[in-house]
């Protein structure tokens, strides 16, 4: 196939599998990322359902305490590396192009092998689940020198990580050429939209810490296999240099799961609004400072290893200043709200609920930064509300809000939007319901990572675990409504929102297979 | 159930945000009651923190609903036409800066105060290890492991939950109310975190590695946590129990200490018959190997090797009383020789080769053991 | 930006390709294979050489395809761009990949060891300094001197760092003979390079499983030499192509990007110099 050279000659594909297996289109490429997210996104919270139903009660019902580790470990390993990311770079892939007029990605056959490694990593971590010992139990943060204890799945997780670091670097070097190659004339970086802003520094973040990732995890497999003493005191190593390697990757990663999500916040809310984004020039500025700060704060995750009191003050100072450049963000899509023409449709609402609820999660992360607070909270439900405030309620609702925004345009129908409004409102209240019990969880001192506590914890881990059930109940009716949607529905109209400015809603939907193959022209 | 340590002092603020607990008691909505001067300045710190933090969202949410109820298409509103506004940008820049600054003073102070383990007048070594802890009073021969205290039978759900559940242990750490304790931490295989909130004090056990910490606590009482760093199977099951008594009091448990201790030397420097010796090992069995191979002797499959038929068992002694002295790195069997004293050495190893389906019919001396430890 | 307006002819998009997928089904082979080597499985390394392999017959297609499109004046223009700025990128992540390692060494010594030895409780004895195997491996060793092969090496890499340069100024004249030249020399003081490095691993006192010391060194090291191993590969290829006489003085980013990556593993070597071997 690659014989035939002419440019043009292609735009007939195969179909069926092969059509999935060698596509070179962003579009295809960018549907397999989503679905491929989407179903790890189900499959990772079934198994955060089995952790909630253990922790209904106080005692061990349903799983082992090895089990339930590996739950937990899974749960969140594949949220991250399976859910978030993919979700995110699926949208790159669609609406970068789309957005700066580009005919497609840079490299697209590259493209298509940054996904096609996704199920070989997805492969190896589902087959980690089979093996004798069992998969990953040790944590998603896989910290030594509980980590040299696991299994052979501990060999495939590793192996697995790699995989999943290749394929995200070679799609984030691809998105940044996009962006700084292929934008159409007349396209200046600061008249992009701010969607592809959040994710040029994201590719960035990506570029810059994957490998670092990569490095840590491969001391790890030397350690376990081959002798070498990185961990290990006895040789002159330290478990603790591990958690310093992997938060230099950990923490801008948590940026990399949030700077998109921004970015789709702020697609949002200007078209809804029916008004421009405030303050794009300060947005833009706010992106790149929170990510060159989330390199220097990473030891905050560490604050309980007993680091010199002058690396603890260091590592707070710089935490806290990113509230700063966050805030500006926080306040600009407020400022873009006021005065607006403002309508609900469920992409809007989800939006809101991440500005608000967004900023609890921020609230909490500060309240952590603190290294005294931090003292207490470390290691508790405490740090689990935090993060599933930012992860849930901003990565995850972000992403949710995302596809009922760009659906009509990809499928050219729009999804039920009375339907829509109901899986808004189940998962904001059961979102809530399941989550803001575990401030108070971790407050009073419940460790995070156990499957049994003591009694006094029982009653928020009730309330929790219900709202988790009918948080997990109103995912299954998002699967039905984007699976009705792709299937057919009202039409939707070359420019679905009538508050709608970048340059996806100029083209039909759904877009032609190629779009821009001559660029637009951008004044 | 009741026995919660609750604090009614649930900062309004959360509240606020719109879920608040239901008002009944049984709900602790917010840091323990601290027992140390440390624990005092975390919770109030915590309690201003969440003030502004509340305020802050006041200020910010509140214009942005009344703006989404106003400003509704709906209702008619117009967009305006605006997109910037340098001075307020400034402005929403500098003040965050602001009350930032305001945070980390306090903060800071705190960190310092917490960091300074100088002038202690008591030091306790903490060794963790998978699952329990050890605690040395340094400068003494006293030394014992604190394990836990629930019965299988309640985490199971065969018998009624005790008051403490999973908070109870065999052996408190004793320290005398009023003075300041400094502890030194390290750990033999995993991580592990020594932890009671009561205190404000939570320090990483780092294996090879030593850290401190310290406290001072004033009021005599129990004082209860657990373990905080995820150290594999059993981690839920790993508490740490503080009984603070009074100086005096203090003083004279040290001395029981002291005295068991000589005794159990003693008792090392003679032999013993068989069935004696099987007998006292199904004791140090209970206590210091069922949680990992079980008191049937079947381990647990993947994860801990059964014993009960295992060929090194019953095989030569030799190498027998060489993994439960030595342990094997790497994995979760630990050595013993530290921990153990000759006899109870002895006593173990003479009832595994016994118990269950082990038929050996021979068993090991004290002063065998205490040859082998050089 | 501006340059491309007059865009007809738009962006080059290849057609569908099989050799990513080719790759993913390589790579999943050289996983599991690795796995079940680990788990002591003998179908293991033979699972592997099956993944290396199809890893090579991808790569061989993949990189001919680019080579035809390339001398079918595809890439060009626009596309020449994205390369260039692919290959910076990738460069980019490499560093990265190395600090991790360097990030390590760096650590260890500054931090790690010096706590060691202060941990009287639990390392009576133990002195610290650097090098050092730990405090728990007794068996003394010698480290590598920095003043003999190393150096020896550094002069080598340096030179062909400079043959290179003088490879690429031979294409900029149009001067063939000295792009060859300067190719030739540059993989022949690699290849005694490597030589060199091999040699003194069979000579070195201590090995992989000599504490920090021994890890630190063999890893960064070693992940060099594969490195430098890659770019003599490179640069075979693009020798190759001079020989078939592809680039002229307008258009060799293949040329180019192999000289960015040969200095790149240059300048890794001098920083590893100056830390793992020096100081
Ligand atoms: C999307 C992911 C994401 C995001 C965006 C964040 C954002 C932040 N996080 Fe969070 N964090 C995680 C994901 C994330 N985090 C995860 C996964 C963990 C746990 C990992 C693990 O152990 O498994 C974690 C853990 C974690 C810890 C360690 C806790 C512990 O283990 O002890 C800390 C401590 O400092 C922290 C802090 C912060 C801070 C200060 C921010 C800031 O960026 C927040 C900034 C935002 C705001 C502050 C709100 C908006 C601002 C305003 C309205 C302006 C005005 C405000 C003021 C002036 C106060 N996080
Ligand atoms: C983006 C990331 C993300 C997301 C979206 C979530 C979503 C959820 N998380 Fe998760 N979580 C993490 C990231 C995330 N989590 C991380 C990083 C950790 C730390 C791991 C560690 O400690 O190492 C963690 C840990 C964690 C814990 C702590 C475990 C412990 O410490 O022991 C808990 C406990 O309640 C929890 C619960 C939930 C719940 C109820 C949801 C819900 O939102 C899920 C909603 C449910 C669904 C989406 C599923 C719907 C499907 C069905 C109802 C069944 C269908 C069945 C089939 C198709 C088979 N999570
Ligand atoms: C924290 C968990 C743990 C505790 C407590 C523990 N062990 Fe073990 N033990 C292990 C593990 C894990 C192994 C398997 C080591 C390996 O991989 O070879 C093991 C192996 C052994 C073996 C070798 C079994 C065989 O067939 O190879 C013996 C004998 C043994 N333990 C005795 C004891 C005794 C005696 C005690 C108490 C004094 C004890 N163990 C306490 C975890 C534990
Ligand atoms: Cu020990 Cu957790
Ligand atoms: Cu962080």
């Amino acid at each position: 196939m690659d014989a035939t050279l002419a440019p043009h000659a292609h735009d007939e594909h195969p179909s069926g599998l092969a059509r999935w297996l060698t596509t070179t289109n962003h579009k295809d490429i960018g549907t397999l990322y989503l679905w491929f997210s989407l179903a790890m996104f189900m499959f990772a919270g079934a198994l955060a359902m089995v952790i909630r139903a253990e922790l209904f009660q106080p005692g061990l019902q349903l799983v082992d305490p090895m089990q339930f580790n590996r739950l937990t470990s899974m749960h969140g390993l594949l949220m991250i590396f399976g859910a978030i990311m993919p979700a995110f770079v699926g949208f790159a892939n669609w609406q970068v192009p789309l957005m700066i007029g580009a005919p497609d990605m840079a490299f697209p056959r590259l493209n298509n092998w940054s996904f096609w490694l996704l199920p070989v990593a997805g492969a190896l971590l589902l087959a980690s689940f089979f093996v004798p010992g069992g998969a990953l139990a040790a944590g998603w943060t896989m910290y030594p020198p509980l980590f040299m204890q696991g299994g052979i799945a501990y060999d495939m997780t590793i192996l697995a990580v790699h995989v999943l670091g290749l394929s995200s670097i070679m799609g984030a070097i691809n998105i940044i050429t996009t962006i700084l190659n292929l934008r159409a004339p007349g396209m200046t970086l600061m008249k992009m939209p701010l969607f592809v802003w959040t994710w040029l520094i994201t590719a960035y973040l990506l570029v810059a810490v994957m490998p670092v990732l990569a490095a840590v995890i491969t001391m790890l497999l030397t350690d376990r296999h081959f002798g070498t003493h990185f961990f290990n005191a006895a040789g002159g190593g330290d478990p603790v240099m591990f958690q310093h390697i992997f938060w230099f990757f950990g923490h801008p990663e948590v940026y990399i799961m949030i700077l998109p999500a921004f970015g789709i916040v702020s697609t949002i809310i200007p078209t809804f609004a029916r008004k421009k984004l405030f303050g794009y020039t300060s947005m833009v500025y706010a992106v790149s400072s929170i990510a060159l700060l989330s390199f220097i704060v990473w030891a905050h995750h560490m604050f309980t290893t007993g680091m010199p009191v002058a690396g603890q003050l260091f590592f707070m100072y710089a935490t806290m200043l990113i509230a700063i450049p966050t805030g500006v963000k926080v306040f600009n899509w407020v400022a873009t709200i006021w005065r607006g023409s403002l309508s609900f449709e469920t992409p809007m609402l989800f939006a809101v609920a991440v500005v608000c609820l967004f900023t609890v999660g921020g609230f909490s992360g500060l309240v952590l930064a603190l290294v005294p607070v931090d003292i207490q909270l470390q290691d508790t439900y405490y740090v689990v509300a935090h993060f599933h405030y930012v992860l849930f309620s901003g990565a995850a609702m972000s992403i949710i809000g995302g596809v009922y925004y760009w659906l009509p345009k990809w499928t050219g129908h729009r999804y039920d939007e009375r339907l829509g409004q109901w899986h808004f409102w189940l998962t904001t209240i059961a979102f809530n319901v399941t989550f803001f019990p575990m401030h108070f969880l971790g407050l009073a001192g419940m460790p995070r990572r156990i499957p049994d506590y003591a009694l006094q914890f029982a009653d928020f881990n009730q309330i929790a675990s219900l709202g988790g059930f009918v948080l997990g109940a109103a995912q299954l009716l998002f699967v039905y409504i984007v699976v009705k949607c792709v299937r057919g529905g009202e039409p939707a109209g070359d420019k679905t929102w009538d508050g709608a400015d970048t340059l996806e809603w100029t083209l039909p939907s759904p877009p032609p297979y190629h779009s821009f193959t001559t660029p637009p022209k951008i004044d | 159930m009741d026995m919660h340590r609750r604090s009614l002092s649930a900062p309004a603020g959360l509240a606020g945000l719109g879920l608040a607990g239901p008002a009944g008691a049984e709900f602790a909505l917010n840091l323990p009651p601290p027992a140390t001067e440390i624990a005092q300045r975390i919770h109030d710190l915590h309690t201003l923190i969440l003030w502004i933090c509340f305020g802050i969202f006041l200020v910010v949410f509140v214009p942005m609903f009344y703006a989404l109820w106003r400003h509704r298409k709906s209702r008619g509103h117009a967009a305006h036409d605006f997109h910037e506004n340098p001075r307020l940008e400034v402005a929403w820049t500098v003040v965050p800066v602001l009350i930032l600054i305001g945070m980390a003073v306090p903060s800071t102070s705190v960190v310092l105060a917490m960091k300074d383990t100088g002038a202690s007048e008591l030091t306790v070594k903490v060794t963790a290890r998978q699952w329990k802890w050890e605690y040395e009073y340094l400068g003494t021969e006293v030394r014992f492991a604190s394990n836990l205290a629930t019965p299988q039978a309640q985490i199971e759900n065969r018998e009624a939950k005790g008051e403490h559940y999973l908070l109870e242990v065999d052996r408190p750490l004793v320290v005398p109310t009023g003075s300041k304790i400094r502890l030194v931490l390290t750990a033999e295989d995993v991580i592990h975190a020594w932890w009671v909130p009561a205190f404000g004090v939570k320090q990483d056990a780092i294996p090879g590695f030593v850290r401190d910490a310290w406290f001072r606590v004033d009021a005599p009482g129990t004082y209860r946590g657990q373990c905080a760093e995820l150290c594999g199977v059993n981690h839920a099951f790993m508490p740490v129990v503080v009984e603070a008594v009074p100086p005096e009091r203090f003083a004279a448990w040290l001395d029981e200490q002291k005295t068991a201790r000589a005794a159990v030397q003693a008792a090392s420097a003679r032999d013993y018959p068989l069935a004696e010796l099987v007998e006292r090992g199904k004791a140090v069995y209970a206590a210091h190997c069922a949680a990992c191979h079980q008191e049937s002797g079947k381990g647990l499959p993947g994860a801990f090797p059964a014993l009960d038929g295992s060929p090194l068992v019953k095989g030569p002694l030799a190498a027998h009383l060489a993994i439960v002295l030595d342990g094997k790195p790497g994995t979760a069997m630990q050595a013993f020789a530290k921990q153990l004293s000759d006899l109870e050495l002895a006593a173990v190893v003479s009832y595994e080769r016994n118990a269950w389906g082990n038929k050996t019919g021979d068993g090991v001396q004290p002063r065998e053991v205490a040859a082998l430890r050089k | 930006m501006s340059e491309h307006a007059h865009a007809t002819t738009s962006y080059y998009v290849p057609p569908p390709s099989r050799w990513p997928i080719v790759g993913s089904c390589a790579l999943l082979a050289i996983a599991s294979g690795f796995v079940l080597l680990l788990a002591k499985v003998a179908a293991g390394p033979w699972l592997m050489a099956l993944g290396a392999a199809i890893l090579v017959y991808m790569l061989v297609g993949w990189f001919g395809s680019v080579i035809r499109e390339n001398q079918a004046g595809l890439l060009e223009g626009q596309v020449d761009v994205s390369y260039r700025w692919g290959m910076v990128w990738f460069i980019f992540s490499e560093v990265m990949f190395f600090a991790g390692f360097f990030g390590a060494l760096f650590y260890a010594r500054n931090f790690a060891v010096p706590a060691l030895a202060d941990a009287e409780l639990v390392w009576p004895g133990y002195a610290g300094g650097w090098p050092t195997a730990g405090p728990g491996i007794a068996d003394a060793f010698t480290p590598m001197a920095a003043w003999g092969i190393p150096a020896l090496n550094t002069l080598l890499l340096l030179s062909s760092g400079a043959t290179v340069t003088w490879a690429h100024w031979g294409l900029q004249k149009g001067d063939r003979r000295q792009v060859k030249l300067g190719l030739l020399f540059t993989i022949g003081l690699g290849l005694v390079f490597l030589a060199l490095q091999i040699y003194e691993y069979g000579i070195a006192a201590f090995s992989l499983k000599t504490g920090i010391y021994g890890a630190t060194f063999y890893l960064l090291t070693g992940f060099h030499g594969l490195h430098v191993t890659l770019g003599i590969v490179m640069l075979a290829v693009i020798a190759g192509r001079v020989f078939a006489g592809h680039f002229d003085a307008a258009r060799h980013f293949g040329f180019a990007a192999v000289s960015w990556y040969w200095h790149f593993v240059d300048v890794v070597w001098l920083i590893l110099f100056v830390f793992v071997y020096w100081l």
